[in-house]
């Protein structure tokens, strides 16, 4: 059934809500759902869980020629497809403009604010470099496609290991991670996801809001920092207009939640180094 | 206090369970299964009723189709699956809160969670007759009703009606005004169509509140204010899976935070 909009009761219920100060899931409006970051056998393998929206990330690499205009740059890709297992407003094959919206917001926040220091995946200029992929599915819709997804994909990248390769003149040896110790990428910074939904002219803004939020909200804005406060993207696609001091109140709340997520992430990736 | 609990006229589940031990059953199943010398009772009883997971063959065998605990009931002569999902397929007779997403000039569409949508005939309220036809052309889309499914062919669009069929009242069925509507997994809903359901029993001395809940999985909630609406709702959530005691804690300690 793709007809999933709210009921009237359920619209004005949260709208009401919103104006006496509470949240339908008893959260506070700057308040994260619970994030839960859980990693798999192979290295690269993430799953996120923000409240009920799931998230999995896998990265792999392989061996490629780089392109003659730049011949020591590697290569980083995302591939985010949406498939009905998230959802059944998503159907197969047919994307989405929220699929969209996700998968360009990921693009700016990792390649554009060049999380990953692509020049380091280099093996020999000109013939060959890594090309790194990050596979997002999506398992479980509960809104805030865009901050789980952002977080699953930085996460994975921070877990992968490389093989480790030698060079010696031309020859290249690729050593199977059994035989050497695997290499981390080279991370920059560590770019978090924060989006506010905004309601009543931009009067109520709530940070991470749930599906139902999403489906009752008059617009959104998207906010992507590191810890050094530093602003990789901003995305306001469409809805009501927001007055200039809103988003600098926005961002300020941002720098808080990033911190906050940066230490969980860090947290977490410290705490499966020490099982393995 | 006591909440006034706006509790379904549906069928109830017989309350004298009969508890054979737990008997698990899987779909392909056939009853009575042989290896279990206590049904054989089942094979005395004249007449049985089959109630939900159990599909008579044409070669007089019963075959499971659910997966769930085989449950009866004391006298053996209505036996039925006991499971939990999500997915609500409507059966006659059943209570369910469905959203209006369109109307022709003889019937409200709704959705009741379902694989189809269902059909609510815009005389089936109760004394509507077609001179006078009740004000609820106010209903439109988006509108919360209660109703009761009169007709559930498996090749059919499920039909709904808002009125008792023995009284031709209303007794209850209609529109919900206000309050909140949550989804739930179809086994909690069951559990709380009883009344004596503890998590509504606690919240209930605490906080008085409205509820109907649709055997679909979908409750309403409707209280005084926005904030004791939220605590019901998010109390209900959270117990589907506690103890009695653990349950009583959670209560207690949403009703302090409060």
């Amino acid at each position: 059934m793709k007809d999933t909009e709210p009921s009237k009761n359920e619209r004005e219920f949260l709208l009401e809500a919103l104006r006496e100060g509470a949240r339908i899931d008893g959260r506070k409006f700057y308040d994260f759902r619970t994030l839960r970051i859980s990693f798999g056998s192979d290295y690269g393998a993430v799953e996120v869980q923000l409240g009920n929206t799931r998230i999995l990330a896998k990265v792999s690499c392989e061996v490629i020629r780089p392109y003659a205009d730049k011949p020591t740059e590697g290569f980083l890709s995302f591939s985010t497809e949406i498939s009905p297992m998230a959802s059944t407003v998503f159907e197969a094959g047919r994307q989405t403009d929220e699929e969209v919206l996700v998968s360009r917001m990921i693009e700016k926040a990792m390649r554009r604010s060049r999380a990953l220091d692509t020049e380091g995946l280099c093996i020999i200029a000109g013939e060959k470099v890594w090309s790194i992929r990050v596979d997002i599915h999506f398992l479980d819709h509960d809104g805030n496609l865009a901050d789980a997804a952002c977080i699953a994909a930085i996460t994975a990248l921070m877990h992968f290991r490389r093989p480790d390769v030698t060079v010696v003149g031309e020859e290249v040896t690729v050593h199977p991670i059994e035989q050497r110790n695997p290499v981390p990428l080279s991370i920059h910074h560590i770019p978090i996801s924060v989006t506010f939904a905004l309601f009543d002219k931009g009067e109520r803004m709530v940070v991470d809001p749930t599906y139902l939020e999403e489906q009752i909200m008059e617009g959104d804005l998207a906010l992507t920092l590191n810890v050094h406060k530093e602003i990789c993207a901003l995305s306001k696609a469409g809805g009501m207009p927001l007055e200039l001091e809103k988003v600098v109140q926005c961002s300020k709340i941002a720098a808080v939640k990033v911190q906050e997520i940066t230490e969980q992430i860090e947290a977490a990736l410290a705490a499966d180094k020490k099982k393995r | 206090m006591a909440p006034p609990v706006q509790n379904t006229p549906a069928e109830q589940q017989d309350g004298e369970q009969y508890e054979s031990g737990l008997h698990v059953i899987l779909p392909g199943d056939l009853l009575p299964p042989t290896q279990s010398q206590d049904s054989e009772d089942v094979v005395m009883a004249p007449v049985i009723k089959l109630g939900p997971g159990l599909q008579p063959m044409s070669d007089e065998s019963i075959v499971a189709v659910k997966a769930g605990i085989l449950q009866s009931t004391a006298s053996a002569n209505r036996w039925w699956v006991q499971s939990n999902q999500k997915r609500y397929v409507p059966s006659s007779g059943e209570s369910v809160i469905g959203i209006v997403r369109g109307k022709t000039a003889e019937h409200y569409k709704l959705d009741i969670g379902a694989a189809h949508p269902a059909l609510l005939g815009v005389m089936a309220f109760e004394g509507a007759t077609k001179r006078n036809r009740p004000n609820h052309e106010a209903s439109i889309l988006g509108d919360l009703l209660y109703c009761r499914v009169a007709l559930a062919n498996k090749d059919m669009d499920p039909e709904l009606e808002c009125f008792n069929p023995t009284t031709g009242k209303a007794d209850g069925y209609g529109g919900l005004e206000g309050g909140h509507v949550f989804k739930v997994s179809l086994g909690l809903a069951r559990r709380l169509l009883d009344p004596k359901t503890l998590v509504l029993r606690l919240l209930g001395q605490h906080i008085p509140f409205e509820t109907a809940v649709g055997i679909n999985g979908r409750v309403w909630i409707n209280s005084a204010s926005a904030s004791h609406t939220i605590l019901v709702c998010n109390a209900i959530k959270n117990s589907e899976y506690l103890s009695p005691k653990e349950c009583e804690s959670m209560v207690k300690s949403l009703i302090q935070k409060m």
